[in-house]
């Protein structure tokens, strides 16, 4: 591979990865702080993109006229909240409930697992099988430096995703909040005991969580325009797997990660046929899984009898 | 004499089922259900031994079915069948009854094999990354038989019509009822046998504390592969069966949904209840055929009230928002499931005088 | 306590090896220069001791010494960083667990560890596991080897509770039973797998005096009937003091005296350790 196509491939990698990584910190900020595996977070994501249709598709019919991205200034903020909104509901109604009964963390993973099929299905039962079609909000200005060429919204896609990390890793290392979200992770019954409202933080982790994956769906819509009540299934899983082979727990994991499965995905496709795609990501994770099952930035926990 | 009463009831059980079938006293459509039924005893209480008994979090229990399913139904059709791939039959057609339930276990052991692959990282995890290797196995069996263009890819793998037809061309019973019923006795038996013994009890002592059963002598890695085996196992002849009964298998209905279906089932029987695990899968399986009338009244009881605009349909796609509601509704309310993990036995201890599996 | 009835069924105890003539005979166990290491912390360093079989010993120290670091690693808990365990002859270090419980170590928990939810019985006839006597094979199709093991594996589970006084407990689960009896059971499940050599992790913890006087009496009568090696790790001097001939005492992982309890009781690196400095 010559070194134009290969910038062109880091670039496409950069961009794929910058999704996986946006969903994936989401999956790790719940996990350091609750230990659960919000299995449901891909679904928030799909949440997320739809939500955004509507917003955009509402603003789109007030606002004709107007230069296309004053809907875009609108729509972001509005749909991370919604979606916060959507993320807030789910722990308050389903995990919340089960935490207060301190029942075992395997009926809260479960939940979560159903919680996730239920957005889905539900989104198929009301708004049927026809996709929805994202409207073009901005126009496409596409920058070429020699043979390589990558569009405006590829590089706001990444921008956004170096962005919410540098702001994720400054909460949770620089403010209060965030010592208290990483004291939760080591000891959550010490925490309340210290005066800090343990429920206000995980609230704010969702919070957190759920507009960051609402964001990344925005995105992806407007860079890939059609939707479908699945699409958060699939790439849900393989932030997961982004999270996890980083080092689930840790910010910096999960970001990285999100890149390297972007990097792998964008290599394996420019190997072999597209359909080994998925096959290979999932064989990565088992293999990483099973040589160092803490991930990258994970630390092993000893059992003490 | 006590010691026969349970075989001689399952006995007359079946010979009832088979005659009533036979007789088309019961058509085909309750045949089916009947069918059904016991393949998700089987599924389920096969889980049962993983997620249950052995306390660990397998969730992608479909894929085991799928291997089953389409290595029972390649070899059958290439044994026994004229097919497009495998050309002529390379056995008598009429053998293909004798053979069968060979050609179910050589499925069963093609799972147990990926069972043995799925087991070994489960030595050093547990809990939440198993979880993810079992789901992420799941969709790699899938994949990869989507990738498999010569048993059909996503399009499918059919030919076991045929198979049937032979089997019933030899001797004229309902024989994939019969195989079921059979297949589904089998299980039950061997699971029951499995973990009464002091050496089957040695995976509930992994799952109540794994530390003091290695330290008390439990070879906790073997033991955690034979379960994890035997687990695989049995999902596979239950793909087996499943796969014979259709006529037509396809990758997709093996994936995450069919998986949720066998935790639901296992959640909803109790974890390492027997017991609770064929209860669950009857009412489960009963549940879902019965949606399938139910949500058609839904929906016209919804319209004829002015409820639901006119170009709205309540489809069947709502069953699958109330499966996974029935479990996170179960893990709220009572998550130790119908049974717990008590046997009927336990609880109606008079049954206890009519049959003894020690 | 059924003593005479237990010699009879159990195993019979062979003429003790008196500590005279340790060098001639062979030893049980021989634990040289054992060392452990987590990360960069030196959990135990250079740890040396030696049974020749039928002695009751003593390991203590002040709390984070060590000292359940060292039954981890005589039972195939942890791996050794450095040293080595031979028992009956054979290197013994990392071995997995369940092989050197196997070849005859068993132990107790600090904090009682039986499975919660299976009867006292089942407890019981699961440390067996090693020496099953039947493959998965004879479970499944109940073979008559199958059945007779079966029914040795319940006997001999018997037997051991009611040598303990333990056997109106057989059918009950341990979390319904209180401390002391589950002590009590714990010690019997270590016995079943009958031992030449038992690690008690402190044993009376957590009890009343009155459990802890029938524990002691338990304890001695165990060393009595049996052809065992007892080590106990333990905080109260009393329990210490009254049984055991021989004590080893470490701080920070490093052995800081041993000897009989009146050397011990008057040592003063051992006072110190316990009770720090005093320097006026």
């Amino acid at each position: 591979m010559d070194l134009s196509s290969f910038i062109q491939n880091l670039l496409n990698a950069l961009q794929w990865g910058s999704f996986y990584s946006l969903i994936a910190l989401g999956y790790t900020l719940v996990y350091g702080v609750l230990t659960l595996i919000n299995f449901a977070h891909g679904d928030i994501f799909m949440v997320g993109a739809y939500i955004a249709f509507f917003v955009a598709t509402f603003f789109l019919g007030m606002t004709e006229g107007f230069p296309g991205w004053i809907v875009l200034v609108l729509t972001i903020p509005l749909t991370m909240i919604l979606t916060a909104g959507v993320g807030v509901a789910l722990e308050r109604i389903a995990y919340r409930p089960l935490r207060r009964k301190g029942v075992n963390r395997l009926y809260v993973v479960i939940t979560a697992l159903m919680c996730g099929l239920i957005l889905e299905n539900g989104n198929l039962a009301l708004l049927g099988a026809s996709r929805k079609s994202f409207p073009e909000l901005v126009d496409k200005v596409i920058y070429t430096v020699g043979t390589v060429s990558m569009t405006n919204l590829k590089l706001a896609v990444i921008i956004s995703a170096f962005l919410v990390f540098l702001l994720l890793q400054f909460i949770v290392t620089r403010t209060k909040i965030g010592m208290a979200m990483r004291a939760i992770s080591y000891d959550k019954f010490a925490v309340p005991l210290m005066g800090i409202p343990i429920d206000t933080i995980i609230v704010f982790t969702f919070i957190l969580g759920s507009s960051m994956a609402g964001l990344a769906g925005l995105l992806y819509a407007l860079s890939y325009p059609i939707l479908d009540p699945f699409m958060g299934a699939i790439i849900g899983w393989k932030a997961f797997i982004a999270a996890v082979v980083g080092g689930i727990g840790d910010i910096r994991g999960a970001f990285l990660g999100g890149f390297l499965l972007g990097f792998v995905e964008i290599l394996v496709v420019a190997f072999f046929p597209s359909t080994f795609r998925d096959l290979i990501a999932f064989s990565i994770l088992l293999i990483i899984l099973c040589v160092k099952p803490t991930g990258l930035f994970g630390v092993a926990k000893t059992t003490k009898i | 004499m006590q010691r026969l009463t349970v075989p001689l009831l399952l006995g007359i059980t079946l010979i009832v089922l088979v005659m009533l079938s036979y007789y088309n006293v019961i058509d085909l459509y309750i045949q089916s259900v009947i069918m059904f039924i016991g393949i998700n005893i089987i599924f389920a209480a096969s889980l049962n031994i993983v997620n249950g008994y052995m306390g660990e979090f397998s969730c992608g229990h479909a894929a085991f079915m799928a291997i089953g399913a389409y290595a029972a139904s390649v070899l059958n059709v290439f044994l026994f069948t004229k097919d497009r791939v495998f050309g002529e039959p390379l056995l008598n057609p009429e053998f293909s009854l004798y053979f069968f339930p060979f050609v179910l276990l050589a499925g069963g052991l093609a799972a147990a094999v990926a069972g043995m692959l799925v087991a070994l990282p489960s030595f050093k995890t547990r809990g939440d990354y198993l979880a993810i290797i079992t789901i992420a196995a799941n969709f790699i069996v899938i994949s990869t038989i989507v990738n498999l263009d010569v048993i059909g890819g996503s399009r499918g793998f059919m030919g076991m019509r045929s198979v049937t037809f032979a089997m019933e061309d030899v001797v004229d019973l309902p024989w994939m009822l019969i195989w079921v019923i059979l297949g589904t006795f089998f299980s039950i038996w061997l699971i029951r046998r499995y973990v009464s013994s002091t050496y089957g009890k040695g995976i509930i002592a992994i799952h109540q504390d794994e530390v003091a059963a290695e330290m008390m002598s439990v070879n906790t890695n073997k033991m955690k592969l034979m379960a994890f085996m035997i687990s695989a196992g049995l999902a596979g002849l239950a793909g087996g069966l499943f796969a014979h009964i259709l006529g037509y298998i396809n990758p997709n209905s093996f994936g995450i949904l069919k998986s949720t279906e066998a935790l639901v089932m296992v959640y909803l029987g109790g974890m390492g209840s027997l017991s609770g695990s064929v209860l669950a899968a009857i009412l489960f399986t009963l549940l879902l055929e019965g949606l399938r009338f139910v949500i058609p009244w839904i929906d016209s009881g919804l319209h004829w009230l002015h409820l639901l605009p006119d170009d709205y349909q309540v489809s069947q796609v709502w069953k699958w928002v109330i499966i996974p509601l029935i479990l996170v509704l179960l893990m709220q309310f009572r998550p130790e499931g119908i049974m717990g993990n008590k046997e009927l036995s336990d609880i109606f201890p008079r049954l206890k005088k009519w049959y003894r599996f020690k | 306590m059924t003593a005479n009835r237990a010699s009879q069924v159990i195993v019979q105890k062979e003429p003790r090896v008196s500590m005279a003539s340790a060098e001639a005979a062979h030893s049980l166990m021989e634990v040289r220069f054992l060392t452990q290491n987590f990360g960069g912390l030196c959990a135990l360093s250079d740890f040396n001791i030696t049974f020749t079989g039928g002695e009751l010993v003593a390991l203590i120290g002040p709390n984070g010494a060590g000292k359940t670091t060292v039954f981890n690693l005589v039972s195939g808990f942890y791996k050794p960083s450095q040293g080595e365990i031979i028992f009956k002859d054979r290197n013994i270090s990392g071995m997995k667990p369940h092989q050197v419980t196997g070849l005859g170590i068993a132990r107790t928990f600090q904090n009682i560890r039986l499975w919660p939810d299976m009867t006292v019985l089942d407890n019981i006839r699961i440390s067996q596991h090693h020496h099953l006597g039947y493959s998965l094979w004879d479970a499944l199709v109940r073979t008559r080897k199958y059945q007779e093991a079966e029914g040795k594996i319940e006997e001999k589970a018997r037997e051991i509770l009611e040598a303990l006084d333990l056997s109106r407990f057989i059918n009950e689960l341990p979390r319904n039973l209180p401390y002391g009896i589950q002590r009590k059971v714990e010690i019997a499940r270590a016995l079943s797998i009958q031992p030449k050599l038992l690690l008690l992790d402190e044993p009376a913890a957590g009890l009343n005096s009155r459990d802890v006087q029938d524990l002691i009496q338990l304890i001695r009568w165990i060393h009595d009937t049996f052809d065992i090696t007892i080590w106990m790790i333990e905080h109260q001097m009393d329990v210490v003091m009254s049984l055991c001939s021989w004590i080893k005492v470490i701080d920070f992982g490093i052995t800081i005296a041993e000897g009989t309890p009146e050397e011990i009781r008057n040592n003063p690196d051992v006072i110190k350790a316990y009770l720090g400095d005093d320097t006026i």
